[in-house]
């Protein structure tokens, strides 16, 4: 029998003092039993002594000086694992929530995961296809990557994580394919949603879900993405899957941990988050990626909402640090009616330039990628231009810019629920391109143009008023 | 009495009631005996930071000294190695452990079985003092080790062992010290890493570190021996600035340190030098090149101590006269350890909760660099190429700032050059180079007196464009002049044809000096002629029909790095096109 500890010597938010504690260790999991029977656990925190600050995970309320008994349960946080955590649905701290009972565990691990040894680590090479033209051509995923999407509120990212979720594959699928999807202080409806559109679209046989929802502690919402990592390793480098994981919002997230931090009376860095933030960050994106020892491999997209659409607040600025590129929503787009949103501009995949191309997507997709986002950046600058002149003062060339930054918003961007291949995507994208005269798609080879451009189609295809001056101006 | 485990917070522990402990000691903590560093003493309690995660440990278990401040080992086998912060070679980690790095994993910083060639350079009886050569050793294809007497030390040699073949730990000589003290000489020395390596003096500034790298060599140079620092919010490149420079820059040794940042990153860097090839002696980069890294998941003390491991790695190699450049990547990082760290002591903080001390910890840093003399009457240097992450991209925040009082080369990386996918995207309006003074000597002797001339004319066009820019965002470009608008154009050229630099082009990637100079001449002579055609009253707009300007933007492609008399065609060229025009 275990020693229990009669009692409790402070109570402060969410954390517990426990005087004259013999052989804790630090980080090690307790429990508390209630007078009524009922069990809460927690987490020591911080050890001086025989003094050990505990944290609550659901919650002090009703917990008083001397009704609870807490026990020390000699480890650490462990989740259970096993491979029927498949199409299953778990709470915050990795507790099954869908009634189906108990998981048969397998193995257990520690929730705080390992670093990676850098030498240990495989480069990654390969993509994931999210079915999203936007995505896919020009911010492609790349398995082991860290792509966070940087949204706002009241734009579709959770419609964008559901869709990526139900259309992703990987090439040559052999080894499995499974979605980790951790959401963390989402309101009941959000949840409800995710729940029923993966079960409506079949795929929550893939699928482990963890819900942690925006009344549940805050204690528990720090551990969700920690037990999503962990099953996720689990997966990938024990049954060698491919693993997506999909975490939202992330800012809930920094949210708990700066309550949660304050509470325990740290000293606050930039807008009151802990001076840790940078590196409780990291210990969560950097379980991305691909081990040597397994040939598995873990990719993130976290979504987060950028508070008042502020890049530079330090949720975005941090995550941006870390993470291997972003996917940035855009207000304006969505106002106009284009999902998905995805503003191309300021979007980036670091790692796209070695997971694309022969072998991978096609050989033509980097120069593809590269005029597209020259002229649409190109098409910004005629905007701005037009702001100042007017539309009917622009050169001819920068109105076919202005006509094919149109039907690029149109057709590129708002493909809305259509699922498209990366065949379908490319070959969108050079007859977009050859909306424009040949010469302006200076970033693309002649012998690549030669086999890609094709005026007439792309006339037929946008259903164009062909402009004579324009025709005149090319002879 | 036994020291043992009082408190607990993150990675800061304490200790009660002991005398045992002196300030900068490392300790061993705990039962799995992590690594930690006394950072606070006093007759209370012991402040000690831990290097591992800290998870599991319990109260009273125990603490051990080891009478050492926190130290690197320093031998042959650093080179082509890649470390963690506190030099664990991290394939050994891997050998040992798989995947993932353990907690408390012990593994010897240095291969302790391979057997190295040693020639002896000391017979008995030789007279000796500290950082003279006593042996050498050829550690890799490119670099000869040179196994110096420690700095402290000197005396009589005795004992000498025949050339031959050693492990680190076979004692190849003994030196009988002046106190009588009898100290045997092994493959290696030890060396504590926040203590600068002695030298005898500092030497002027006298030579650019030559990185190949247009805007860099051209406008902002860094000497060798001096401090460089490459600010820029998050995708603005530092990453890939800092790679450009390991991969080409003419040091003869690389220390890269990778200071809480990404770890496909760093196994980006290993598996890139593995494979690339050294152009001036066709050797993988990888010989003259030690990783040190501390992904940003790794403890976070740790992170602190990589940038101390690298320097000192770095001087140690300057010692035996070689010219050694550190990345250190990124320095805001190890600021923001120091600032946890600070943070867990609860230590009155200063600007945005760093801690008071940031300004002088990153003054002891870069003063680091320097090109010396050192003790051996060899002459070495240590340049610092430091980049940093402000937050959210704003330069006011107090690493920067304080970073640049310390640095006198500065390349602002600017978030807009980076969204046009102009790289590297060093702005140059904010970015100096205060080496300029220094180093012109150089440049007239060994590229051309010519080239600091047309230096100044590239500045000047540059800046006359930003004054000029302010009009045309307000007024549209029709309402300049025709001359203002060639300096438009000419800008251009400047900016897409010179500043502008492909990596990833087989040519452009690494440009030596003379063909940096061949191209400014080319695009002054392109600026003289074309002004004196405008003077003439000729239009614009004829000027640029004739293709010219793209043709002179489209040189640093189409002449390549062997056959730069090519450029005589585009003068040519450029009189063709402007007696074109009637």
């Amino acid at each position: 029998m275990a020693l229990q500890y009669v009692g409790l010597d402070d109570i402060n938010g969410s954390l517990v003092a426990l005087d004259h504690v013999k052989n804790a260790s630090n980080e090690e999991m307790v429990e508390f039993v209630l007078k009524d029977g009922s069990k809460r656990t927690g987490r020591i925190a911080q050890i001086e002594g025989e003094r050990c600050v505990i944290e609550v995970f659901e919650g002090t309320r009703g917990l008083s000086l001397d009704n609870t008994r807490t026990r020390l349960l000699g480890e650490p946080m462990q989740l259970s694992l096993s491979m029927e955590m498949l199409g299953r649905v778990f709470n915050g701290v990795g507790e099954p929530i869908d009634g189906l009972g108990d998981l048969y565990a397998e193995k257990s691990a520690d929730i705080n995961g390992q670093p990676l040894n850098p030498v240990s680590r495989v480069y990654p090479q390969n993509y994931i296809n999210t079915g999203i033209s936007s995505i896919d051509c020009l911010t492609t995923l790349i398995r082991g990557q860290k792509l966070p999407i940087f949204s706002g509120s009241g734009l579709p990212h959770n419609e964008l994580a559901v869709q990526i979720v139900k259309n992703a594959k990987v090439a040559n699928d052999d080894q499995g394919f499974a979605v980790v999807f951790a959401a963390m202080g989402v309101t009941h409806d959000v949840a409800n949603y995710f729940r029923r559109s993966f079960e409506e679209a079949g795929v929550m046989d893939r699928t482990v879900l963890f819900l942690n929802l925006s009344d549940d502690p805050i204690v528990e919402r720090t551990l969700t993405p920690r037990c999503a990592l962990t099953a996720a390793e689990y997966l990938a480098f024990e049954h060698n899957m491919h693993v997506l994981v999909v975490y939202t919002d992330i800012t809930s997230y920094c949210e708990a941990l700066r309550e949660f931090s304050s509470s325990k009376g740290e000293i606050p860095g930039r807008k009151g988050y802990p001076g840790y933030l940078y590196s409780d960050l990291a210990s969560l994106y950097e379980r991305a990626g691909i081990s040597k020892y397994a040939k598995g491999s873990v990719t993130q997209i976290p979504i987060l909402t950028m508070p008042n659409n502020d890049i530079t607040h330090p949720v975005p600025d941090l995550t941006g640090y870390i993470t291997e590129g972003q996917i940035r929503l855009s207000p304006d787009l969505n106002s106009r009616g284009i999902y998905p949103p995805v503003d191309v501009l300021p979007s980036l995949s670091r790692l796209m330039k070695d997971g694309i191309g022969e072998g991978f997507t096609r050989a033509d997709h980097q120069d593809c990628a590269n005029q597209l986002f020259a002229c649409y950046a190109h098409v910004q600058d005629v905007k701005s231009l037009t702001a100042v002149i007017g539309e009917d003062e622009l050169s001819e060339t920068d109105k076919k810019y202005m006509e094919f930054g149109r039907l690029f918003e149109q057709y590129f961007l708002n493909q809305g629920e259509d699922n498209r291949s990366i065949e379908e995507t490319l070959n969108l994208g050079w007859n977009l391109l050859s909306v424009l005269p040949k010469n302006a798609l200076d970033r693309v080879d002649n012998k690549v143009l030669d086999q890609f451009y094709d005026h007439e189609k792309a006339v037929e295809t946008f259903g164009l008023q062909e402009d004579h001056i324009i025709k005149e101006l090319q002879k | 009495m036994k020291d043992v485990v009082y408190s607990i917070n993150g990675p800061v522990v304490t200790v009660r009631h002991t005398k045992t402990f002196s300030m900068q000691e490392m300790v061993y903590v705990g039962n799995k005996r992590l690594m930690g560093e006394v950072i606070s003493v006093n007759d209370e309690k012991t402040t000690i930071q831990v290097y591992e995660s800290t998870t599991g440990l319990m109260p009273g278990e125990p603490v051990y000294s080891t009478g050492q401040p926190i130290s690197v080992t320093l031998g042959p086998g650093i080179l082509r190695n890649i470390f963690d912060g506190v030099e664990r070679p991290l394939e050994e980690i891997a050998k040992q452990a798989g995947a993932f790095i353990p907690n408390g994993a012990h593994v010897a910083p240095l291969d302790e079985e391979k057997l190295w060639d040693v020639t002896l350079k000391v017979k008995d009886g030789d007279q000796v003092a500290g950082g003279d050569i006593y042996a050498t050793i050829p550690e890799t294809d490119l670099i000869e080790h040179r196994l110096m007497i420690p700095p402290t030390m000197n005396g009589t040699i005795k004992n000498v062992q025949p050339n031959g073949q050693y492990k680190l730990e076979d004692t190849i000589a003994t030196l009988v010290t002046d106190e009588g003290k009898e100290v045997a000489l092994k493959l290696y020395q030890k060396w504590p890493i926040k203590q600068a390596r002695p030298v005898n003096k500092r030497l002027p500034i006298s030579m650019p570190l030559v990185t190949g790298q247009r805007v860099i060599d051209t406008l902002f140079p860094i000497a060798k021996g001096g401090a460089a620092a490459i600010p820029g919010g998050f995708g603005t490149g530092k990453t890939m600035t800092q790679h450009q420079l390991a991969k080409w820059c003419d040091a003869d040794i690389i220390v890269y340190v990778g200071c809480g940042e990404r770890g496909n990153e760093m196994t980006q860097v290993l598996e890139e030098f593995r494979e690339l090839v050294d152009p001036k002696s066709n050797k993988p980069l990888v010989d003259r090149t030690v990783l040190i890294a501390n992904t940003s998941n790794m403890p976070v003390a740790a992170r602190e101590a990589s940038i101390y491991t690298g320097v000192t790695l770095a001087e140690y190699y300057r010692d035996m006269g070689y010219h050694v450049a550190i990345m250190a990547d990124s320095t805001s990082r190890w600021a923001e350890a120091l600032r946890e760290i600070s943070g867990r002591l609860e230590e009155m903080p200063a600007e945005e909760g760093f801690p008071a001390y940031l300004p002088s910890r990153l003054s002891q840093f870069y003063e680091r660099a320097g090109y010396m003399e050192n003790l051996n009457g060899s002459k070495g240097s240590v340049s610092i190429i430091g980049a940093v992450s402000p937050a959210g991209g704003d330069f006011s925040e107090p690493v920067t700032q304080n970073t640049k009082r310390f640095v006198r080369t500065f390349w602002a990386l600017d978030k807009a050059l980076a969204y046009a996918r102009h790289y590297f995207a060093i702005n140059w309006n904010q970015s100096y180079s205060e080496y300029i003074p220094d180093l012109t000597r150089w440049y007239n002797k060994n590229v051309g007196p010519k080239f600091m001339q047309d230096r100044q004319e590239l500045k000047s066009i540059l800046a006359e464009e930003t004054r000029l820019q302010e009009i045309v965002q307000l007024m549209g470009e029709d309402v300049l002049p025709d001359d203002q608008k060639l300096t438009m154009q000419v800008a251009r050229v400047v900016r897409v044809g010179y500043l502008q630099q492909n990596a990833f082009h087989p040519d452009d990637t690494y440009v030596p000096l003379e063909k940096q100079l061949d191209m400014m001449e080319v695009i002054c002579y392109l600026n003289k002629k074309c002004k004196d055609v405008i003077a003439e009253g000729k239009p614009i707009r004829a000027l640029i029909e004739t293709g010219i300007f793209d043709d002179v933007v489209k040189m640093k492609y189409d002449v390549p790095n062997a056959h730069l008399e090519m450029f005589d065609d585009y003068y040519k060229k450029i009189d063709a096109a402007c007696a074109s025009i009637d």
